[in-house]
């Protein structure tokens, strides 16, 4: 299958690795991935802080960057992007009565998938070790990010995805299904109120025991890894396609390098394996 | 019947009373967070209704269908409200009882202050009533030299405190038990001074307050949960009995109810009491359901009346966008799952409708008219916790999104050139619309990572930002960007970044 990765903007610039994992997940299981070059952002920044003028031209662009490529189906290593360009686009072009753009949008968000969807409901992955080696030996826990737990109803695709992966311990997160707090602008315009939502959420995954908490959004796990930082924990953040990217050949950093400066990261979890 | 109409204005009107908050949402909150008594005990309470909640809904094997005929029921009934009033008052008169038009709260208020003058009477009983609130019906009152006495034990307890709401159903949900107590030793007239907070000794004092009052009061005022269209009934949900008491042993009873709360039929209730009691208390069903239908000669009050109320509620229906926010039968389980709601409380959202709903009807029934009422929309992170919990699907997220965009359309001003300044978020979306809408000028912003490395402290993390994103960097680090984008590594690594520039 010819898969288009969109990379979406805050994994594109901030965490390349984790668009990197997705593109190895793909290859290993025998796919084609192209990166429609056009590419930019989803634009839910813009919809969600209601900027839609400034909306319309990025949301423009994404229809016009993922049809000018040639693809069977798109992928996002992210629920919110994906339920933007599934929800958003074609709404907000009825909004502003574009006929054309709203097929369009609708067309494009027809095909794209979240990534544990794609995985689970198109590629037929029903275990990460088996079918693509996924070896990842630590403590995790898991947050599912309210909009692919609540737009997109992934259920448990990701963390099912998680618990096939061999050597890994999932801990259960209590209260899994509340908010972290960022919601975008939310985090700025509301800092008290998102800072208190976060304190709780790092509190509960303290709790847990684990080294190092996963989900399915880059967003969230910024800012989730951002309190847990602040604070002075160990706990680290990593996004579940670099942990299903993770192989014994190939591991993903281990939780505790996660916290160490870029560029000393390679190597250790290789090195705890050997010994 | 056509003269029903007219005491709706041609032009959708703004409503006005408890629906403006005095304080910008984030500062109310900010200072609402700093009380933990407070945070602890909402915590508590909406936990334990939330997990009530999604046992007995769970029950249920059709709700998503109740939700789903609710939802088309009020669409419906929003369509065709004109109509469906003007059956409702000709089924109701005929019945006996006498209906009033209020076109705002001042309006409302003067009818019900005028009615209980004609009955001779200066004090009244009251079932707890979210449209009187809304209205500031007892402030009114008192002004006017008649004193009325809340019956619901939290909003009574609520009044003695000289406190404001900050729940819709649960009104003291923000008090605990030894509060209640101390409240009830300082204000309650007679009260046994060896009270103790043991929630049944508690209850007893209030009942052995209330009694007095249910015996003397000469007129009632209620709220309705429900007016049926097709048979001119009202109905009040609730769970202590004292509604029971004030819709039967008084000789008037005057209802306020906003216009939205009308149903077509007696059967459209099969759908709403299943709903209405699951969502809002957790429970199969509420303790006491009362409908009454205009007057009976020798039972009950014979001097029956109702204020119909609009208070913005056309200008609210005139919103296309927005207008579904009406349909909500204030059964609080928007607010018992919402995450803001949980750390601020109801009363830094300054409105008699606080929470996921009050977020967004408040700014509806008033207009984005003030930086106050304009914050409202912006207290949600859109975690959609409301919009699943609501049992009428009311999609508040999706009108959240809505009100913000009117209110930045807002500051953009209008033809008539009163554009304000345009602000920092203002000036960054601009750029990042730029920015965001190619990927070309993507990986021409994204040249840029490095800098941001230099922002970043030796340990790789960013621990101040300046203007409006110094907010995130309150409680939280910010990672050092990498050294190059996704972008530019499969750009470099896989050599033609399309499949359609290679073909
Ligand atoms: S918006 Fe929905 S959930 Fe919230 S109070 Fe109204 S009916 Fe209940």
């Amino acid at each position: 299958m010819k898969i288009a990765l969109f990379a979406t903007c805050i994994v594109d610039a901030m965490y390349p690795s984790t668009a990197r994992a997705t593109v190895s997940i793909l290859e290993r299981l025998g796919h084609q991935v192209v990166f429609p070059a056009g590419q930019g952002c989803c634009g839910q920044m813009h919809l969600n802080s209601g900027y839609f003028p400034e909306a319309v031209p990025v949301i423009r662009n994404h229809v016009e960057a993922f049809e000018a490529e040639d693809y069977d189906v798109a992928v996002a290593p992210s629920g919110s992007c994906v339920a933007s360009v599934k929800h958003q686009h074609a709404m907000l072009a009825r909004a502003i009565g574009d006929k054309d753009l709203e097929a369009r949008a609708t067309a494009v968000g027809a095909r794209t998938y979240e990534l544990s969807a794609l995985l689970t409901d198109v590629l037929g992955v029903t275990d990460a070790a088996a079918q693509m080696g996924s070896w990842y030996p630590h403590r995790i826990t898991y947050h599912p990010s309210c909009h692919g737990m609540r737009l997109l109803r992934l259920g448990d695709r990701q963390s099912n995805l998680l618990r096939t992966v061999e050597g890994l311990e999932l801990e259960p997160l209590p209260q899994a299904d509340q908010c972290c707090g960022f919601g975008g602008t939310f985090s700025l315009k509301n800092a008290d109120v998102s800072s208190a939502m976060l304190a709780d959420k790092d509190a509960n995954i303290s709790a847990t025991g684990a080294q190092l908490c996963t989900g399915g959004d880059a967003s969230c796990l910024m800012h989730i890894g951002g309190g847990l930082s602040r604070e002075g924990s160990s706990i680290a953040t990593l996004h579940f396609a670099e942990i299903l990217a993770s192989t014994r050949e190939d591991p993903a950093p281990a939780p505790d390098a996660l916290r160490k400066p870029a560029g000393s990261t390679a190597g250790s979890i290789a090195e705890r394996a050997r010994r | 019947m056509s003269s029903t109409y007219l005491g709706m204005p041609a032009l959708p009107a703004y409503g006005q009373g408890n629906l403006h908050a005095t304080e910008a949402f984030p500062a109310a909150a900010q200072r609402e967070l700093g009380n933990t008594q407070l945070r602890a005990n909402l915590g508590h309470a909406t936990h334990t209704i939330r997990d009530k909640r999604l046992r007995v809904v769970a029950e249920l094997p059709d709700w998503e269908e109740l939700r789903n005929a609710g939802a088309a029921t009020k669409a419906s009934v929003m369509a065709r409200l004109p109509e469906l009033l003007e059956q409702f008052e000709a089924n109701f008169t005929a019945r006996g009882g006498t209906i009033h038009w209020a076109r705002d709260a001042a309006e409302a208020n003067r009818i019900v202050r005028d009615l209980i003058r004609d009955a001779g009477a200066d004090e009244v009983v009251k079932v707890k009533s979210m449209a009187t609130q809304e209205i500031g019906l007892n402030e009114y009152l008192e002004e006017q030299g008649i004193a009325a006495f809340e019956t619901d034990l939290a909003e009574l307890i609520v009044q003695l405190d000289h406190d404001k709401p900050s729940h819709i159903l649960v009104p003291a949900i923000h008090k605990n038990r030894s509060q209640v107590r101390d409240i009830f030793l300082r204000e309650m007239p007679g009260v046994d001074p060896d009270l103790t907070d043991n929630p049944a000794r508690l209850a007893e004092a209030s009942r052995m307050h209330l009694r007095r009052k249910f015996l003397s009061a000469k007129v009632a005022i209620s709220g309705a949960n429900f007016a049926i269209a097709d048979s001119g009934t009202l109905g009040v949900v609730e769970s202590e009995g004292n509604g029971r008491m004030c819709l039967t042993l008084p000789e008037t009873l005057i209802t306020v109810m906003g216009v939205e709360k009308l149903l077509p039929s007696f059967q459209d209730l099969e759908v709403f009491m299943q709903l209405l009691p699951r969502s809002s208390t957790g429970e199969r069903m509420n303790p006491y359901t009362s409908f009454w239908t205009g007057v009976t000669k020798g039972d009950g009050p014979q001097d029956v009346h109702l204020v119909l109320l609009d208070n913005g509620r056309s200008a609210a229906l005139a919103d296309e966008m927005g207008r579904s926010a009406l349909h909500c039968i204030r059964c609080s389980a928007c607010m018992n799952v919402c995450p803001v709601y949980e750390r601020t409380g109801g009363h830094a959202y300054g409105s008699t409708y606080p929470g996921p709903i009050g977020a967004i009807l408040s700014p509806l029934l008033t207009g984005i008219t003030s930086e106050e009422n304009a914050s409202l929309p912006y207290a949600s992170s859109l975690c959609g916790a409301c919009y699943d919990a609501c049992p009428v699907k009311i999609n508040i997220p999706e009108i959240l999104v809505h009100l913000r965009s009117v209110d930045v359309e807002s500051r953009r001003g209008n033809a008539a050139g009163k554009k304000k300044l345009p602000g920092q978020m203002d000036v960054a979306m601009k750029a990042a619309s730029w920015a965001m809408g190619s990927g070309r000028r993507m990986a021409l912003v994204e040249k840029a990572l490095p800098l941001g490395q230099l922002a970043a402290g030796p340990d790789k993390k960013i621990k101040k930002l300046p203007g409006i994103a110094a907010g995130w960097t309150q409680s939280r680090d910010l990672p050092a960007p990498p050294a190059r984008s996704f972008r530019d590594w499969w750009a470099k690594e896989r050599g033609n970044t399309s499949s359609k520039e290679k073909a």
